[in-house]
């Protein structure tokens, strides 16, 4: 039986989530701004699959143009264009062994924090509402069901929780407070949509659980060791680095779109990378 | 020595947070003193801060005392006490206001411009307004002096319980709860200092309440404490935190930042019930968001405003309130935020960020001062078409603070049916 490309979820989830932002949150990005971040993610899909003559795919663009829409914040809106241009064409640019390296919205986020002072994330801007909790959880599990990849969103959210709640036993804290810190809307976005993109997590499972938990331990000391905010994003694009160097000491099966999409299982040996499924 | 009331200001501390601030009021004997509003003002630049913070504390100054976290080592020096007139100032050149334009008479061709009244400018202060005994208890006396009219000690501790005992000893009332925060914030390596009035100080000085403490530190943590003001605090607590960044507006990070409802159209009556108005909008606010959010009432870069509530505030006044870096350049930005909290929505401390967001916000409510026109042709579709923003200036405020509507369009004679003549047909008009 034919079933549907994972991705045609996670844009459903992705846009659903970005109208109760827009609309019942009062998020700082208006309607209009975020169909100009997923044209222009699309666009550059479009140029760079010309230039590089592979076919043209604007799925996993589209997510990119959402996922900044949800996340990436400035007043200028060719900042916020920028980002959409990075993320897409950093699938071309960066790659070892035909694989890309950074999940696109995370590298655009933070190339664009390091470069401006004019953008930034607002962690707080979900709020902790435990309904919405559970809904971005449930939509979001979906997608990563159907991506094959939980595992990294599970290795994830434990480390984290461990690392979190830890801290708090430690200090002497009440467990009210790591609790409203897990029930965060950024970390369960962050947890389901971005850091479970299978093309940019290592390709064996051990790799991906190694990977997780690093990620996670970079966020929680960036977090409360520096006490920098958005820990996680700056800690994924930074483990990404490490992707390449955990795929040599784990090898497996590369990741493919188009399995997935017609519910095949991964091929057990190594696929040569598709650019059109970037 | 005699007991101390005691309030306790939480300042920073971990985990990429600044902390709030603002402590509870704990008896004397068992009486029980309710906390109402705290200010405090954060100016901040790089990790370079200088926090200033008010309380409208309101028993005798004898039986002030307050216990206040901070993120580092405190030397002599670091500790400071700010004039009240600028926080003042700084609250009223903020607050919430009302502009008011008046319409121009239908009969008077050509059409006035509407012109703009300079703001009511209604300043709503949303009132808010023995060293070897010591050692054993793991309590080290680090300095010990006399700023203005306050004593203060600055403290280190390794154990809160130490630091209870300690302050029970030497005469302060512990609320029950206290000591497990103190214990927490003393495990996040934050340190303490103690500040109560000099009572002789305070007669020479002759200041008959109490100035504000300031303390200038370096930390990474930008967040302010608010947990020890949740202890045993009967109720909500009101806090009012104004942060002077260079970059932009300033948020929280660990709970929603909204934008208090703006630039509504409201009626007349509120020009003398604005007070009452912005309370009851402001409770209703946080009823609607279910107390689980901080508000921004504004946020605008200081070097201009439109309209100004108030002076805007001079290079003196600014840097008095720890703007370090005026002699230098760079912006001034202003961000007031507004919470009302408890320990059951505000679990955790504030932690706070700087966005590069120099858009300007204020809260602003609108009055429309009717034309009285004569009669003539546009007179009579004016005046239903006053009839109209009447009824929605009357729906705006009733769901903007929970007041009934009816009661409202009473206020506003609204029930009294206006008799105007039926509008005229398109061709009638013409000639």
């Amino acid at each position: 039986m034919k079933r549907f490309d994972p991705r045609l979820y996670q844009i459903g989830a992705l846009t659903l989530l970005l109208l109760y932002g827009i609309f019942a949150l009062g998020f700082d990005i208006t309607l209009t701004r975020a169909v100009l971040l997923v044209g222009t993610a699309i666009a550059t899909q479009a140029i760079c699959a010309k230039m590089k003559g592979v076919a043209f795919d604007p799925r996993s663009a589209t997510i990119s143009g959402l996922s900044l829409s949800l996340l990436l914040r400035s007043e200028s809106l060719m900042l916020l264009l920028a980002g959409a241009v990075i993320a897409v064409a950093s699938k071309f640019v960066f790659r070892i062994r035909g694989k890309h390296i950074f999940n696109p919205t995370n590298i655009a986020i933070v190339a664009l924090m390091l470069m401006s002072k004019h953008v930034w994330v607002s962690p707080g801007q979900w709020g902790n509402v435990a309904f919405f909790g559970f809904l971005i959880a449930c939509i979001g599990g979906l997608v990563v069901n159907r991506a094959a990849r939980s595992d990294v969103t599970y290795a994830f959210i434990v480390a984290w929780s461990a690392l979190v709640i830890g801290r708090s036993l430690w200090v002497g804290e009440p467990l009210t407070i790591p609790f409203h810190r897990l029930e965060s809307g950024a970390l369960l976005l962050f947890t389901f949509f971005m850091i479970s993109d299978p093309k940019t997590t290592p390709d064996s499972r051990a790799g991906r659980i190694l990977f997780a938990a690093i990620v996670a331990f970079g966020g929680w000391y960036i977090n409360y060791r520096l006490f920098r905010t958005n820990g996680i994003l700056w800690s994924l694009a930074a483990a990404a680095i490490l992707v390449p160097i955990i795929d040599a000491l784990l090898p497996a099966a590369r990741y493919q779109w188009s399995r997935a999409a017609r519910g095949l299982a991964t091929p057990p040996t190594k696929q040569p990378s598709n650019l059109a499924t970037a | 020595m005699s007991k101390r009331t005691f309030i306790l200001i939480l300042t920073f501390f971990a985990a990429a947070q600044a902390q709030a601030f603002c402590g509870f009021y704990v008896a004397k004997g068992n009486a029980k003193l309710f906390n109402h509003a705290s200010q405090v003002v954060i100016v901040r630049d790089q990790d370079k801060t200088v926090m200033t913070m008010a309380n409208d504390f309101q028993g005798s100054v004898r039986d002030f005392a307050v216990v206040i976290p901070v993120p580092t080592k405190i030397e002599r020096g670091q500790i400071h006490v700010a004039e009240k007139a600028l926080i003042d100032h700084l609250d009223s050149y903020s607050s919430p206001r009302l502009v008011e334009y008046f319409d121009p008479d239908p009969c008077a061709p050509p059409p006035a411009p509407m012109y703009m009244k300079n703001a009511v400018s209604e300043a709503i202060t949303v009132s808010a307004s023995a060293p070897a005994r010591a050692r054993s208890l793991g309590v080290t006396i680090e300095a010990k002096y006399t700023v203005g009219e306050y004593d203060i000690l600055i403290l280190s501790a390794t154990q809160s319980s130490g630091l209870v005992t300690w302050l029970v000893e030497n005469g302060y009332t512990m609320p029950k709860g206290a000591a497990n925060v103190l214990g927490s914030y003393i495990r996040q390596n934050m340190h303490f200092f103690v500040a109560k009035v000099n009572m002789g100080e305070q007669a020479r000085l002759g200041f008959n309440y109490l100035r504000p403490l300031q303390v200038a530190y370096e930390s990474p943590k930008f967040m302010l404490p608010i947990r020890l003001g949740t202890v045993n605090a009967d109720g909500a607590q009101e806090l009012f935190v104004y942060v002077v960044t260079t970059n932009g507006r300033v948020e929280t990070t660990n709970y929603r930042t909204v934008k208090l409802p703006s630039d509504v159209d409201v009626p007349l009556f509120v020009r003398k019930d604005f007070a009452p108005f912005y309370k009851a909008l402001f409770a209703q606010q946080v009823k609607h968001e279910d107390m689980s959010a901080v508000f921004l009432e504004y946020a605008w870069n200081m070097s201009w405003c439109d309209p100004c509530a108030s002076e805007p505030l001079s290079p003196e006044e600014l840097k008095k309130l720890g703007v370090f870096w005026l002699d230098a350049g760079g912006n001034v930005f202003l961000t007031r935020l507004h919470v009302r909290y408890d320990r059951e929505h505000f679990p955790e401390d504030l932690v706070f960020q700087q966005t590069g967001d120099q858009g300007q916000f204020q809260a602003r409510y609108v009055l429309h001062n009717p034309a009285k026109p004569g009669n003539c042709d546009a007179a009579a579709v004016y005046r239903r078409e006053l009839r109209k923003r009447q009824e929605h200036e009357a729906k705006n405020v009733a769901e903007l603070t929970g007041w009934d509507l009816d009661e409202m369009r009473r206020k506003m004679h609204l029930n009294v049916a206006v008799v105007t003549p039926p509008e005229k047909k398109w061709w009638e008009k013409i000639w």
